[in-house]
């Protein structure tokens, strides 16, 4: 009898929109310690400063995180001492039109709009991009493999970010 | 009490005194367009690093100042700065970043220029009378120079030769392209973004080492121990000091001054699997070495005035937009050694995300702090910025002559606002 009790064909679009539902929800609500635990060990958070690159890897992104990476990341957030996280701009965000675009035995590939809209010091900022989810469909349910969050905007200058996209 | 009008009265040099300066100087509008006129359109530049023009017919976009520039690289390989503004009707002839192509047409009535900015053509030429020649019409070209691969360019025919303005400056600068490990620098990538503040706020922060156990604490806590160490930046005798023309050095890591110098020294731990990388890509051990050691970049900034600093392992470029927002780029840079560099620098650009950037472990903090201070300094008509900060420097560190100070002082910052003042008041 086989360990793995997900039943992987039957992953529906709703199962995995509402995994990512849930996500955003973590992220506007801070619960970042709770986020690091959606991701795959090997899993890559990455968000790039050019649209259309292949090989994140060998360019200059604004940022590229592995699991490491993405835990002190956390850790810098929720410290207290990052003057731009504490506290960060607060966030609203949407994401939406999903459209998967692989599947295989192991992942499935979404690619879908994700809308924040931030809010600090008496201005709003519109942060638009389009997302790329890897999500693996695991024994323990399911994990994020792999984000790309590349914003409409990513070769233009942005500005200073202390939250998570 | 006095109002921004009778600001804009004074001569504006007025504003900085010896180790003070006038709130105004990062909120007076008209102040600002002052500064556009009698600083960036009167003195050197920066506009790009040499490789980011690759070759032939190669370019990228840019400002000098409020204006936009084409940099180019013509057929011959020679280099120009011109304005982004159609010769007719000011169309602006191209609106990518970077590229490769031997004519810019503009899009309005097909004008076309050269890379060199001739005027190459003119659709329906019956339309003009005979006196109208195309040779009187090229883009208009602006003086450029450049010294260690970094490209400047101005407005003014009459300043000096960049290396002389550049004068003390040039040594650091050689300093830090050593970080090339031999193979030379090449620029791999950037970050840019905004900040709601006044330029002169960025322009002090890349000679300020005060901030940086405060402000980036963080970064710091996220660091190994031997790096903590590394980057214990008030902590290891460093200095600041004047180099002239608005010019300065701060070294925060004496040990990392010259990068070609104790590569006999063990390899850090941390840097281990990066030499073993190295080794198997077939450098010989002394490369290896040279290459690890540059890996994480020299132990200054040098502050160019007035737009452009070599800052440890990247260049920031500051580009003034309004009296209140600034647009920085963090130019990322690497060996210029191909595949077989790869691993070095990968580990750079790593290194590089790690701080840098919108989302960086020390610019959105930094970006925060100048934010601050433009919010901040709408209170208090009449009281000072204080630049004053500063006791001597370590012993036998300055060059004799130059003024300096320890590794915390606003040495740096009085340099660049002494430059300022001469420039605002002639």
């Amino acid at each position: 009898m086989s360990a793995v009790t997900l039943d992987r064909p039957a992953v529906t679009l709703a199962d995995l929109t509402a995994f990512i539902w849930a996500e955003a929800d973590l992220l506007d609500r801070l619960a970042y310690k709770d986020w690091l635990k959606l991701w795959s060990t090997d899993g890559l958070y990455i968000v790039p400063v050019e649209r259309g690159v292949a090989d994140h890897a060998n360019a200059v992104n604004v940022l590229y995180d592995d699991a490491e990476m993405r835990e002190m990341r956390v850790k810098r957030l929720l410290s207290g001492f990052s003057m731009s996280s504490a506290p960060p701009a607060r966030t609203v965000r949407t994401v939406s039109r999903f459209v998967e675009t692989a599947r295989n035995e192991t992942s499935v590939d979404l690619r879908a709009a994700q809308v924040i809209v931030e809010y600090k010091y008496e201005r709003h900022r519109l942060l638009a991009a389009d997302v790329d989810y890897r999500i693996e469909l695991s024994a323990e349910g399911l994990k994020l493999a792999r984000k790309v969050v590349t914003l409409i905007n990513c070769d233009d200058p942005l500005h200073g970010i202390g939250y998570l996209l | 009490m006095h109002s921004e009008d009778a600001v804009a009265e004074r001569p504006w040099g007025a504003l900085f005194e010896g180790d003070r300066a006038d709130g105004a100087i990062y909120r007076d509008p008209a102040l600002f367009d002052a500064e556009m006129d009698r600083i960036f359109k009167n003195t050197w530049v920066w506009v790009a690093h040499d490789s980011e023009l690759p070759g032939p017919n190669t370019f990228k976009t840019g400002h000098v100042g409020t204006s936009p520039v084409l940099i180019t690289r013509d057929k011959k390989g020679q280099v120009h700065v011109l304005l982004n503004r159609c010769r007719h009707r000011a169309a602006s002839v191209c609106e990518k970043k970077k590229g490769k192509q031997s004519v810019f047409v503009c899009p309005y009535h097909g004008w076309s220029y050269d890379p060199d900015g001739s005027l190459r053509k003119v659709p329906h030429r019956w339309g003009y009378d005979e006196n109208f020649d195309p040779a009187d019409y090229p883009l208009f070209s602006l003086r450029v120079e450049q010294y260690a691969g970094m490209i400047f360019a101005t407005f003014n025919a009459d300043a000096p030769p960049l290396e002389e303005h550049l004068g003390a400056a040039r040594k650091w600068m050689d300093l830090f392209m050593k970080q090339g490990g031999g193979f030379g620098v090449k620029v791999l990538g950037q970050h840019s973004f905004r900040f709601p503040g006044n330029w002169k706020i960025q322009l002090e922060n890349t000679t300020d080492a005060y901030h940086f156990p405060i402000v980036h604490k963080t970064f710091l806590d996220s660091l190994d121990e031997e790096t903590e160490n590394v980057f214990d930046v008030l902590g290891q005798g460093g200095w600041v000091e004047d180099l002239g023309n608005g010019h300065s050095v701060m070294v925060m890591i004496p040990s990392l001054i010259d990068l070609e110098a104790d590569l006999e020294a063990p390899i850090p731990d941390r840097f281990a699997d990066l030499a073993a990388e190295l080794a198997a890509e077939g450098h010989d051990d002394l490369t290896v070495r040279r290459l690890v050691r540059a890996v994480g970049g020299t132990g200054f900034n040098l502050n160019l005035f007035p737009n452009v600093a070599c800052s440890m392992a990247f260049f920031r470029v500051l580009r003034p937009v309004d009296v209140a927002t600034t647009e920085i780029t963090h130019v990322a840079i690497g060996m210029d050694g191909g595949e077989s560099v790869g691993p070095a620098n990968r580990a750079r650009i790593r290194l590089h995300e790690h701080f840098q950037g919108p989302m960086g472990f020390g610019t959105p903090d930094d970006a925060e702090g100048w934010e601050r201070v433009q919010r901040g300094v709408r209170a208090g008509e009449g009281m000072p910025i204080l630049v004053n900060r500063g006791v001597s420097a370590p012993e036998g560190t300055a060059e004799p002559g130059h003024e300096a100070g320890d590794v915390s002082s606003e040495v740096g910052m009085r340099a660049a606002y002494r430059m300022w003042k001469r420039m605002m008041d002639e």
